[in-house]
């Protein structure tokens, strides 16, 4: 038997489509700049002079996804070096991450030494520094270590992230008992093999968590741009902007490579939304 | 003796089991120390010398933070902004993010998670903002522009970006649009795993509307999320400037959108002067650690 619905306080049908429209105006706002990127990427170069600007397309061709490919002018390297730049740092920066993560969070989670509970502490203060914030000295360290320029600039940097490390925490405390790793123990697994073949396997949501958040901030090149000075280590989003600088006689070719920087992150969150709620209701800080 | 001996035996089983969680943590703290602690206490110590990069650094005691608050004319300027865009993005981001979570959950099931994706979506396309160029283009072609002349609200195009009268809106509207993160994914995995039967119990003892409901059943659940979602509120509220100086340029007409961490970077990366840009970053950390336990204080009220 179903519980009675009525206890619980509920709203006329009017008082939920209101939601709903708001939402939906919410929704809009919110997809305007994806949905014109999309609109302005498809149409011919005619119709992105006609006036007033339309906000659908006549005539969709691929032209200018074309042109972005072919562009030559405005860029000193061709596009696809960008896009190679940005797949190479993102997926070589991705994985690393989340073995580091992943080893690190079970360790703040499980590990008993002392000084655990202070550096936890002391993550969590990390998660208010955003790389933006740090720039400045942490380029300094950078170009002590001679890395200015290098790839590694962009993939050893955001190693040092603490928001991965701190959602696998969290992760590991609910849903790995303290029993189950007594119980490994006991049989004699070696606790590397105890991470590998337990841990590992009941924590898949969050690292998928995180692998999105890894993946989507690196793609963005989120803080990291300013290492790089030499055209062919630039990624993606230095192309968006020159592109985008050369105002309306690129916007065919901007819209375009700003659709082909959102497929990406986009498709991998919808790929993991549920693993992503999942690991975000354990996200909380007591 | 053989307590003693019994006591060292215990302490050699302990080092050793937690042995391999030190291996696991070696790594990600390497490059913590790294880039992130050892960059925070190389800003504290350059803050108090006029290191410029070029000649032998001096120590000058508290120089630097004299003339930032003295006689930096531009630095008032860009911490007007940066506390206009701070509350906006923190305070309201922070709000918005948590109402929306909410309404999200009212509507039916089918369609939650893609409202969640829609609301998101701008965090997952971060770089897309340098579309808002095209949308508050200069010219006749801009949307907002073109919607306001087919109106009849204005009759010539407004320099959006550059005029300094409205590149602050412009900022402003871009960073409401980019401050749904992970603050928001979390309310809604909050929202998600709400308890029902403490909603049921409360009916019961008489809660009257929806709003007693949010108040004296939500929130006091919600907690957790609430604090993990204020940590990524002023992380964010005070990392400004790349949206402003992309969209507006850098400087700004007027230093109209000149951000603290814009001040920073032009001290650091134009004038090499690192003691100064280091103080200046010094005060930034110390004044979002300050809102963080602020703000950590509110809340644990409200979560009783």
């Amino acid at each position: 038997m179903a519980k009675p619905r009525q206890v619980v306080l509920s709203r006329s049908k009017g008082g939920t489509a209101l939601i709903f429209i708001f939402l939906l105006l919410v929704s809009v706002f919110m997809m305007m700049p994806l949905y014109y990127s999309l609109i302005q990427a498809l149409k011919p170069i005619d119709e992105i002079f006609i006036y007033p600007p339309r906000l659908y397309v006549t005539n969709p061709t691929f032209d200018n996804f074309v042109q972005v490919f072919t562009l030559t002018g405005t860029l000193s390297v061709p596009v696809t070096r960008y896009l190679f730049n940005s797949i190479f740092v993102t997926v070589v920066g991705t994985v690393a991450y989340l073995f580091i993560a992943a080893m690190s969070g079970y360790t703040l989670a499980k590990g008993k030494f002392r000084g655990v509970g202070t550096l936890y502490t002391v993550i969590v203060l990390a998660l208010l520094f955003r790389p933006e914030v740090t720039a400045i000295p942490v380029y300094y360290i950078v170009s002590k270590m001679g890395l200015i320029d290098t790839y590694w600039a962009l993939i050893l940097t955001p190693l040092s992230g603490t928001s991965g490390v701190f959602l696998i925490r969290q992760f590991v405390l609910s849903a790995v008992p303290d029993a189950t790793l007594e119980a490994a123990r006991i049989d004699g697994a070696s606790e590397f093999k105890i991470f590998r073949t337990i841990v590992i396997p009941s924590i898949k949501p969050a690292i998928m968590t995180v692998l999105v958040f890894t993946f989507q901030s690196l793609w963005n090149s989120a803080g990291t741009k300013q290492y790089i000075f030499s055209e062919d280590l630039k990624e993606l989003p230095t192309a968006l902007s020159t592109i985008a600088a050369g105002g309306l006689a690129r916007a065919g070719a901007a819209a375009a490579v700003s659709v082909i920087m959102m497929i990406p992150p986009i498709a991998v969150f919808l790929w993991t939304q549920s693993s992503v709620m999942e690991t975000m209701s354990h996200s909380g800080l007591k | 003796m053989a307590n003693n001996s019994a006591e060292k035996l215990r302490k050699k089983n302990y080092a050793a089991s937690q042995m391999p969680f030190i291996w696991m943590l070696a790594p990600f703290m390497l490059f913590f120390v790294v880039f992130t602690i050892a960059p925070i206490l190389i800003s504290i110590v350059f803050s108090f010398t006029d290191f410029n990069l070029i000649t032998i650094n001096n120590f000058v005691g508290v120089d630097n933070y004299v003339r930032m608050f003295l006689s930096d004319k531009i630095f008032m300027i860009a911490l007007k902004n940066t506390l206009i865009l701070a509350v906006v993005i923190g305070p309201i981001g922070f709000m918005l993010s948590f109402v929306l979570a909410w309404l999200i959950n009212e509507v039916p099931k089918k369609l939650r998670a893609l409202m969640t994706f829609f609301i998101y979506s701008p965090s997952l396309a971060a770089n897309v903002y340098v579309i808002w160029q095209y949308i508050f283009s200069a010219d006749s072609y801009g949307i907002i522009n073109s919607l306001l002349l087919e109106l009849g609200m204005i009759t010539s195009p407004i320099a959006w970006h550059t005029d300094a009268k409205y590149s602050m809106t412009v900022v402003i509207v871009v960073s409401v649009w980019m401050s749904f993160s992970s603050g928001f994914l979390s309310f809604r995995a909050g929202f998600q795993s709400l308890d029902r039967a403490y909603f049921e119990a409360a009916a019961i003892d008489g809660l009257r509307n929806r709003w007693q409901e949010l108040y004296y059943v939500t929130f006091p659940q919600m907690g957790p999320q609430l604090m993990y979602g204020a940590v990524m509120s002023i992380s964010s509220a005070f990392a400004t400037g790349a949206v402003s100086q992309t969209l507006t340029g850098f400087p700004s007409s007027g230093y109209s959108t000149h951000t603290w961490l814009l001040h920073v970077n032009d001290f650091a990366l134009t004038r090499y002067e690192m003691g100064y840009a280091s103080a200046l970053a010094v005060v930034l950390f110390i004044v979002m650690v300050l809102s963080w336990l602020l703000i950590q204080k509110v809340l644990r009220r409200f979560m009783g």
